[in-house]
């Protein structure tokens, strides 16, 4: 095996789910890989890891982005809330449950992802018609198919909010 | 310091299109510097009838933005680029550096009498967009400067326009898209600019298609000959997303209907959600 020289490695500051993680990480390293490898995080998924599919779609201090198209020294200092960071004491988030009762995913993969711009979109709209929810959804692929139960559980998970 | 690292280096904006081309080794720069440290690069604001952009400004803040809906086009076009998470992160200045020929900014910004605001060692200059593109990726940008800002002179009373795409899906590149801005006097075309997006290596403004309304009162009949005409100025590719002949029709449908768009917001009615997926 040819030897490569190692990569000059850089300290980041990354508080994730309310936690500060300190660590000194490659350039190259995405979000993803952090949250995944570093904070041994693995909700978030990695899908398509061409900026297409959202699986990996986390929110960097209170937007949704795809956390395998930017890298994780850009993070320094940031905020990361991934699928983990939505229960609390115990109890599933209002989304992660209104995903279940309407039986919006099937395989799974990408509902993480599809929670977290869920949160996003419900933050800014807690009452979303279809159509509001199909653009905000966009960015997340489903290769399940399972969308008509998804717009449910989004609204579903809306009005649980709502009446919380 | 892009003169330090000389030509091997490749500035780092929003990412959303460099990430992947890096990931795909389709490019490989030696150096990546990061424009998202820098403060006070993404604003929005008017100033003696223009808005004005930092480059840095997020295609999200644009669509969010009360200012921005003063001129439809750039509206449409910020709220429909890609999905959610791209527009949280994507910047206008690193799309129109960027170049590519299926990018969003620079059709939807060519039909607007629109600035290019150059920062190098060698001081600032500004650059009208239409002199900015040069071709497919290429700008120009001399390798040691940078867009620090976009400015785009608000269009006079009595226009409309509209920015109107068709893609597959959200995240992927339009298959074809167009931008038209119309200046009416009553009924009357006084000015009219048509640009089309992904059917060359730049965007093209159809300029027979602009004169098929100019001083005329847009009717079916004269929308139809300006489409025909798009359809004649387009130079497309076939590509997995189509053959050429579809893009072309494509492009005349697209057009006639921004076109009708745009005469409706002319007369000051609204219309939203101009993005079409299939």
């Amino acid at each position: 095996m040819p030897e490569t020289a190692a990569t000059e490695k850089i300290a980041v500051q990354i508080k994730v789910n309310g936690k500060p993680y300190a660590r000194e990480v490659e350039p190259r390293m995405l979000p993803v890989e952090f949250v995944r490898e570093e904070c041994d995080l693995t909700g978030t998924h990695v899908g398509c890891d061409t900026t297409y599919c959202g699986a990996c779609t986390v929110l960097m201090n209170g937007l949704s982005v795809k956390s395998c198209t930017m890298f994780a020294v850009q993070a320094d200092g940031s905020e990361i809330t991934t699928v983990e960071g939505l229960e609390k004491d115990g109890q599933l988030h209002p989304i992660q449950k209104a995903f279940g009762d309407a039986y919006g995913l099937q395989c799974g993969y990408c509902t993480p992802g599809l929670m977290l711009s869920t949160f996003q979109l419900l933050s800014e709209n807690p009452e979303p018609d279809e159509k509001a929810i199909r653009k905000a959804i966009a960015g997340n692929t489903c290769r399940c198919t399972g969308y008509m139960n998804i717009f449910k559980a989004v609204q579903l998970a809306g009005r649980n909010i709502k009446g919380a | 310091m892009l003169g330090q690292l000389g030509d091997d280096a490749k500035l780092l904006a929003g990412g959303q299109s460099l990430i992947p081309l890096l990931k795909l080794r389709f490019a490989n720069p030696a150096h990546l510097v990061d424009l998202n440290f820098i403060a006070g690069t993404s604003f929005i604001r008017e100033n003696s009838g223009a808005v004005h952009f930092g480059t840095m400004t997020r295609h999200a803040e644009i669509e969010h933005s009360e200012l921005a809906k003063k001129i439809p086009v750039l509206h449409d076009c910020a709220a429909g680029i890609a999905d959610v998470q791209i527009r949280n992160r994507g910047t206008i200045g690193g799309s129109l550096a960027e170049a590519d020929p299926s990018g969003d900014w620079a059709n939807a910004l060519i039909t607007l009498d629109t600035t290019v605001h150059c920062l190098g060692p060698k001081g600032a200059r500004k650059v009208a967009l239409k002199d900015f593109i040069l071709d497919a990726y290429t700008t120009a940008l001399a390798h040691d400067e940078l867009v620090s800002e976009v400015e785009v002179k608000i269009p006079p009373k009595g226009s409309g326009g509209a920015y109107v795409t068709f893609k597959r899906a959200a995240p992927v590149y339009p298959t074809a898209s167009t931008a038209v801005q119309l200046t009416m006097e009553g009924d009357v075309c006084k000015d009219a600019a048509i640009a089309l997006g992904c059917v060359g290596l730049t965007a093209i403004r159809a300029g027979e298609a602009e004169a098929a309304l100019r001083r005329k009162s847009p009717d079916d009949k004269t929308i139809a000959t300006a489409a025909e005409a798009a359809r004649a100025a387009a130079d497309p590719h076939p590509d997995m997303r189509g053959s050429a002949e579809y893009k072309r029709e494509l492009v005349a449908a697209l057009v006639r209907r921004a076109i009708q768009i745009a005469l409706r917001r002319a007369r000051g009615e609204q219309v939203d959600g101009v993005h079409l997926y299939a």
